[in-house]
């Protein structure tokens, strides 16, 4: 059903005329032109589209359109709050929290919700927030190290 | 100029532009005297560009697909130039602007283009030395370099920067000499570990992948795929998918397809086409396919033969005969394969996710029917490669498409597509009869492969008597089911065959220390007088805090190691096995590595690292579930890759060797992984797998049938 959906989207208000059955992956890919949420296998079983409705992490693959009106919706280019890194990506950095970096928005936001609901998790509570994020490269210590440096230096989404 | 051949004249003339290019030009030999067997580029082999403002632009044919290659080649030419990391800008994989390249695997980039790239940045600096020599009027040898500033030794206010070199020039230089390589006592760049350039924009979401590409006028291709490889379409029925608005169809040949500017709507209008499928009758599955593969691969093919086989087996203490099988593992990059293609004005512009743009564009070309040099692969970021993206049929399929619709055309594939059309890693089999003599000492070693090719199934123990046999790998039959070996493609998978040939071989040591009562530690170096392999050892075992016991200990402790890639790499591992669930849990593995001279120490224990990871995947789950030429795996539902919980503590030791070249890192420490966890698993519960992955069934009928230490030869 063609609806007008308002949000905001990476803090900025947002409108968009469309179908409101569409999925929230492709329209941010296509429609919006926000690449950085990425497609990984379109089931919700990887995380690579992962981005934030609220402070929740949601599958942007297996979210339809209509479920964002009147929320806040965050993706990876919004991560960074008025132009100064968020402390999970100067983390990632730091620990090498990545290589072919195809995961890593989803990884990172993922990890955001996480330390926003749970500012100083223990590993085992890391690992099981992380957990349905998949990274082939095999980055996961590192990104383990990434997201407890993040937790240290006080890192709220 | 005219040596630039197989470069885009026209192109290259824009990548001149103005300032100083350097390119070099040597022969394969004086570059890679070790690997002269490999294709490599004989016109020029490397080139960079000093610009006017001092930034220098650098041209690699290699990809960026999380290897870290775009971080070790900026050091690599920014040490031998003599400038600042930062003012180092790489292009990568472009086919109009970069050297001729292969492609980007083998860990192969250090090792091989490394050189060409070292010596070109090491000739500019020659170059430009000698500009500053003419300009403040002093001998070049009265001249030092640093951050790119040329200055006389002692009078530091003498001085200019190869900005101001290069300003108002428009010089290339072509150069046939071998340069002289900094040592590594006079690294600044090389040897340490500056962060990755690729890191802020794959943190912020800006790193762009062939599927981020977007040209105005683009549609979205959805291809109708068979519901198994060698099915043939009995029927298509388009005429549903016709009247959906927006949707263009495409029927050319074996080539169906829909497009929209939605992807979703594109997704759409293929599930309205109607397709009835005639599959062959292909009774292969994963449990009958080892037979399969003995019966049908080529026949083995001497590596090695050495000694008198029949006298060591008859002279021997024990004798061990043992068959060891692996499944099909798919690649499965977090990145499905995708392109974006334009054709205009008879010329082909490709976005690929390749490791190979230069023999990608050669297919595009052929496929479309153009002068290769009309066509032009960019290659962007590559969401992971390990093999997989030296197959590019997504580019192909854009191309065509594009061709075809005269639009631009972006193919991204599905997950499910992804699977389907997976170059698999092969099922093969490794068979080994091997022999002790009442010392402990192996005296025969009779080994055959079938599927995965010799790689890493180099002997580097001290056998007399031996015989190393293998068949080829990558046997695809197009003559259908039952007659080929495969099912379906196959190709290079990480460090191919390597996984399977070490688990075999390091496996088989392992039962004979067990039969010899001996700790597998000192068996291995009572067997071995190689000694940078012993090295590598002793380093892990240091690490690792080894004790010695023979096997099965109860510890859950093991010890695997290979060479691979030019590099020496020793694991060891502590497992817990839940013998009631048949559960295998990891918690610590030390990999110790001697890959020659380091380029980024923190780079290669990232390589390292992800390496043991990724090799947790084909150990203890991955195998492709099919049913003829039918892959039943189409999702991480039920093809499960390792995890954040699996991943134990992983420590890496890169052991010095600063007298020898940088070797190959992206695949050595993989190659062990299975291994060290079979040997493992046998140390902690006295039973032993000879299949791969160990899943946790598999590990509770081993234990149930008491499968012990020693198979012997009736």
């Amino acid at each position: 059903m063609k609806t007008s959906i308002r949000f905001r989207l990476n803090g900025r208000p947002t409108t968009l005329d469309t179908d409101d059955a569409r999925t929230l992956l492709w329209v941010l890919r296509g429609d919006l032109a926000l690449t950085g949420t990425k497609y990984g296998c379109g089931e919700g079983v990887c995380g690579a589209c992962t981005v934030m409705i609220g402070s929740e992490a949601v599958r942007s693959c297996q979210t339809a359109v209509k479920e964002i009106q009147g929320k806040d919706v965050t993706t990876i280019e919004g991560l960074a709050a008025g132009g100064a890194p968020h402390p999970l990506q100067e983390a990632f950095i730091d620990q090498g929290g990545f290589q072919c970096g195809y995961c890593t928005s989803g990884m990172l936001m993922n990890a955001a919700a996480l330390l926003h609901k749970r500012p100083h998790p223990s590993r085992a509570e890391i690992v099981e927030g992380m957990e349905g994020n998949l990274c082939r490269c095999g980055a996961h210590q590192r990104i383990l190290a990434a997201i407890e440096q993040a937790s240290r230096a006080g890192a709220r989404s | 100029m005219s040596a630039a051949a197989g470069i885009d004249r026209r192109r290259f003339v824009e990548l001149l532009g103005g300032g100083v290019v350097v390119l070099v030009s040597l022969r394969p030999s004086e570059l890679l005297a070790q690997n002269r067997d490999r294709v490599y580029p004989e016109d020029v082999n490397a080139y960079l560009r000093i610009d006017p403002d001092g930034k220098v632009t650098v041209f690699s044919g290699k990809i960026e697909m999380g290897q870290g290659v775009m971080t070790s080649q900026a050091q690599m030419a920014a040490e031998e130039l003599g400038v600042a990391l930062a003012s180092v800008t790489m292009v990568l994989g472009d086919t109009d602007q970069c050297p001729w390249d292969r492609g980007t695997f083998g860990s192969l980039t250090t090792r091989m283009f490394g050189p060409a790239l070292r010596a070109a940045a090491a000739q500019a600096r020659a170059v430009l030395v000698g500009m500053a020599a003419r300009k403040l009027g002093v001998p070049k040898g009265k001249l030092v370099v640093e951050d790119g500033v040329v200055s006389v030794a002692g009078d530091r206010s003498r001085r200019v920067t190869y900005g101001e070199l290069a300003r108002g020039q428009r010089i290339s230089r072509l150069i046939g000499e071998k340069a002289v390589l900094r040592k590594v006592s006079e690294f600044k760049l090389m040897g340490r570990s500056p962060k990755r350039l690729d890191g802020r924009e794959k943190v912020t979401g800006q790193a762009r992948y062939a599927a981020d590409i977007r040209v105005p006028g683009m549609l979205h291709a959805r291809i109708l795929r068979p519901p198994a490889h060698e099915a043939v379409a009995a029927k298509i029925d388009l005429s549903a998918a016709r009247t959906l608005p927006g949707v263009t169809v495409v029927e050319r040949d074996d080539l169906v397809a829909v497009l929209h500017e939605d992807r979703e709507a594109a997704a759409r209008a293929l599930e309205a086409v109607h397709a009835e499928w005639k599959k062959p009758d292909d009774p292969r599955d994963p449990e009958n396919i080892f037979d399969h593969v003995v019966k049908t691969s080529p026949p083995p093919q001497e590596q090695l033969n050495r000694g008198d086989l029949a006298g060591a087996r008859a002279a021997a203490a024990r004798v061990f005969e043992t068959t060891y099988r692996k499944g099909y593992v798919a690649h499965a990059p977090m990145e499905p394969h995708a392109a974006l293609a334009q054709v205009k004005d008879g010329k082909a512009t490709v976005w690929a996710s390749t490791q190979t743009p230069f023999p990608t564009r050669d297919r595009v070309a052929e496929a479309l029917e153009l002068d290769a040099k009309n066509v032009r692969v960019i290659t962007p970021y590559v969401g992971g490669g390990f093999g997989g993206k030296s197959a590019d049929r997504q580019a192909v399929e854009a191309a065509r498409l594009a061709q075809i619709t005269g639009r631009p055309v972006q193919v991204s594939w599905t997950r499910a597509e992804e699977f389907f059309y997976d170059t698999f890693d092969p099922a093969s089999v490794v068979q080994i009869v091997s022999a002790i003599d009442r010392d402990g000492k192996i005296t025969l070693w009779d080994y055959t492969v079938y599927a995965a090719g010799s790689r890493s199934a180099d002997l580097f123990y001290d056998v007399p008597n031996a015989r190393i046999r293998s068949s080829g790998r990558t046997v695809y039959g197009k003559a259908g089911a039952g007659k080929s070996v495969h099912p379906f493609a196959v190709g290079p998978w990480r460090a191919p065959g390597a996984n399977m040939n070490v688990f075999a071989r390091e496996s088989q040591i392992d039962v004979m220390a067990a039969a010899a009562r001996a700790d597998p530690l000192e068996f291995r170096l009572r067997n071995t007088s190689d000694a940078r392999m012993r090295k590598v050892l002793q380093a892990a075992a240091d690490a690792f805090g080894w004790k010695r016991a023979p096997g099965p200990s109860g510890q859950g402790r093991a010890v695997a190691c290979s060479a691979d890639a030019g590099s020496d790499v020793a694991l060891m591992a502590q497992v817990k096995v839940d013998r009631a669930s048949g559960k295998v849990k990891v918690s610590r593995i030390v990999v110790a590595q001697d890959m020659g001279t380091v380029v980024n120490p923190d780079g290669a224990k990232m390589q390292m690292e992800g390496s043991v990871t990724m090799g947790l995947g084909y150990t203890f789950a991955e195998e492709l579930r099919f049913r003829g030429g039918e892959i039943l795996d189409r999702n991480f539902d039920s093809y499960e890759l390792p995890r954040f919980s699996w991943v134990p503590s992983i420590e890496t030791v890169l052991v010095k060797n600063d007298d020898l070249a940088p070797q190959g890192g992206g695949e050595p420490a993989i190659v062990a992984t299975g291994a060290v966890m079979a040997n493992a698993v046998f140390d902690a519960v006295g039973a032993r797998l000879y299949r791969l992955p160990m899943t946790p069934d598999r590990v509770k009928q081993a234990i149930a049938e008491g499968k012990g230490a020693v198979q012997r030869s009736a």
